[in-house]
């Protein structure tokens, strides 16, 4: 009888256990492990030479520059990133929401980039970004603008990895906005015409509500992701010129062998970083956005 | 207030036409139901007048102005959908509001407007609720506010109670004859439902096809369908129809106009059958009888009579109607009536 009853407590636990296990190994410990990692001046080459630092490390890399450049770096990239993927997204959701074969059409074409390895995609962007061959500031040339050197200055390098990042993505939330849009019932904009509201009233009071969802969960995803950044980073400009692309997930992976514990406890402080932003968003937006 | 007037309009969807030179005039401050079957271009009529499908061709009146140019917004008409189109996003009190803001129209003249047309229809509590926690006999409310905070000149609503539960539904229906009384405007009234428009219509205009087949008040529709079609899409059940035989020629009788009894009757329509089935349904009883000259639908208020059992059914003259190969009703001063009645009388069989 008690066996019985052991066995029916047990039982969920054990039905569980391995999907447990995976988020202990692959998650949880990793998270430890990082936090572990980030009080000690680890010694790669022999662990016995390791010594407990406290928290030394994050007193390091609040009193480093080049710290700071690469925090500067990200917040600027994430903020430029987001805004403008968000605002374009929503512009050719707009534009694209109306069902038609050239709307499918072109649709597929902004998604296309988003199929593509982002490695791929920095190394053409790489190419057509060149100051005295590429493709960019030749057409530039053509039409009698003034040409710029992309990654080449650091006053520009940034902006031409916003542009890269910003185009690859589009397609993607494009594409959400767009199903979003489309599951608005029109008969709610009939109501709206009836009620006779203009164009962007009924856009700001109706429409932007309306998906409010989706674009709450767009701005969270893409602000965690775009503090992430490393690919374009790490194929296109190696951080320079001048530290001027230097992202905290770039700067991460620069101390990566000399100072592992360093390394680690910058992750904990962007891990921290995002956490806050996020809870902030949640906490200024979740009584705008709509859910039904 | 105002009146409507369709002037030779005909409607196309992709080079479907689905509604051909029509005319049509709805009376200042009547109740007005269209109602035919699905696809019979009814809504179609209903989204010209609120300009949201604006006509292929020909003109739409409002009040002697044609409104063809006219947004939607401007037309000072009000409509209730049927799937009641509530802004999900705002609260009852913005939802009954956003027109007037739209329109320009004070804070406080507005806040007052809202009070009042929520005390109207019973939502004072409600108003600065989201209509995701409201029922649907609530939310139906929210949709009759938002269009009457308007005061329109035109009410349009299409099937605005087939979303709502049977009892619900007959007691909206009350309470919007009451409302008509009360506002004294146009309405213009869409439904496939011949009980909706029986109890609420001033008028009824039935069409089938895009084409109107007949305008009548609710007793004359009834009373003296102009055509078969009329005849068998109003009552239920429906009006019974045989065959006289010579020149497509075809009576009809209401299942209530029957008389059933054991021994044949000396009325000019009398048949022998039997009861296949019986219906008891509360204050009246539905029999199928089943005859040498068809199947008949009786609706008597006595329950009398057993399914299997014999009867014959007696039909008086003047509960007869006659259609001529036309579709269309004989009238009883027509010359050619006696004889059909005759003709009727001789084929009786006992």
């Amino acid at each position: 009888m008690d066996k019985q009853r052991l066995g029916e407590t047990l039982r969920p636990y054990l039905m569980i256990a391995p999907a447990m296990a995976g988020i202990f190994l692959f998650v949880l410990y990793p998270v430890v492990f990082l936090g572990y990692l980030s009080l000690y001046d680890y010694n790669l080459m022999n662990k016995a030479k390791s010594k407990f630092i406290g928290f030394d490390n994050f007193a390091e890399i609040f009193s480093r520059e080049d710290f700071y450049k690469s925090l500067s770096n990200t917040v600027i990239y994430t903020a430029g990133v987001v805004v403008l993927t968000l605002l374009l997204s929503l512009l050719l959701a707009v534009w694209l929401s109306k069902k038609s074969k050239f709307n499918v059409f072109v649709q597929a074409g902004i998604f296309t980039p988003h199929v593509v390895s982002i490695v791929s995609i920095a190394l053409v962007w790489l190419w057509m970004m060149e100051p005295n061959l590429g493709f960019l500031n030749y057409v530039l040339k053509a039409l009698g603008l003034p040409t710029s050197e992309w990654l080449q200055s650091s006053r520009s390098a940034l902006m031409s990895v916003i542009l890269v990042s910003v185009w690859q993505g589009i397609g993607y939330y494009v594409l959400i906005i767009v199903a979003a849009l489309q599951s608005i019932s029109p008969s709610i904009y009939e109501a709206a015409a009836l009620d006779n509201a203009n164009k962007l009233r009924t856009f700001w009071k109706i429409t932007l509500p309306m998906i409010s969802p989706q674009l709450f969960f767009i701005l969270v995803i893409m602000t965690i992701g775009s503090f992430k950044v490393f690919d374009t980073v790490k194929v296109m400009t190696g951080g320079g010129p001048n530290n001027a692309t230097n992202t905290l997930v770039y700067y991460i992976y620069e101390n990566r062998t000399t100072n592992i514990g360093y390394a680690s406890a910058t992750g904990v402080v962007l891990m921290a970083i995002i956490a806050l932003l996020t809870f902030v968003y949640f906490r200024l937006l979740s009584r705008r956005v709509h859910y039904q | 207030m105002a009146s409507i007037e369709f002037v030779r309009v005909s409607k196309a969807f992709d080079k479907q036409e689905v509604i051909k030179d029509l005319n049509l005039t709805i009376e200042d401050g009547k109740f007005t139901v269209l109602v035919g079957p699905s696809g019979c271009g009814k809504t179609t009529l209903l989204r010209m007048i609120a300009g949201l499908d604006p006509q292929t061709s020909g003109s739409v009146l409002i009040d002697g102005k044609d409104v063809t140019r006219i947004a939607p917004g401007k037309r000072g008409v009000a409509m209730v959908f049927q799937n009641y189109a509530i802004y999900p996003t705002m609260s009852v009190r913005e939802n009954i509001e956003f027109g007037l803001v739209n329109n320009k129209v004070g804070k406080a003249e507005r806040e007052e407007l809202v009070e009042s047309i929520g005390k109207a229809v019973g939502l004072s509590d409600y108003l600065d609720r989201k209509p995701s926690t409201l029922s649907g006999g609530q939310r139906q409310r929210v949709a009759l506010a938002r269009a009457m905070v308007k005061k329109p000149s035109v009410f349009l609503m299409d099937e605005p109670l087939s979303n709502l539960d049977a009892k619900l539904r007959v007691q909206m229906r009350i309470e919007l004859i009451e409302l008509h009384k009360k506002l004294g405007t146009t309405f213009v009234y869409v439904t496939h439902d011949q009980v909706e428009a029986m109890s609420m219509a001033d008028k009824i205009v039935l069409m089938n096809k895009g084409v109107i087949q007949q305008e009548a008040p609710p007793d004359t529709m009834y009373r003296r369908p102009s055509n078969r079609f009329t005849a068998q899409f109003i009552g239920t059940p429906p009006m019974n129809i045989g065959e006289l035989g010579a020149g497509g020629i075809k009576y009809g009788f209401r299942p209530e106009s029957a008389v059933l009894s054991e021994v044949q009757g000396d009325e000019p329509f009398s048949v022998r059958g039997v009861i296949a089935t019986r219906e008891m349904l509360g204050s009246e009883t539905i029999y199928q009888v089943r005859s040498d000259s068809g199947n008949f639908m009786v609706k008597r208020s006595e329950d009398l009579f057993a399914a299997g059992q014999e009867v014959f059914v007696g039909v008086a003259a003047e509960k007869l109607h006659f259609f001529g190969e036309d579709e269309r009703r004989i009238e009883e001063k027509q010359g050619a009536y006696r004889d059909y009645l005759e003709a009727l009388r001789g084929r009786s069989h006992g």
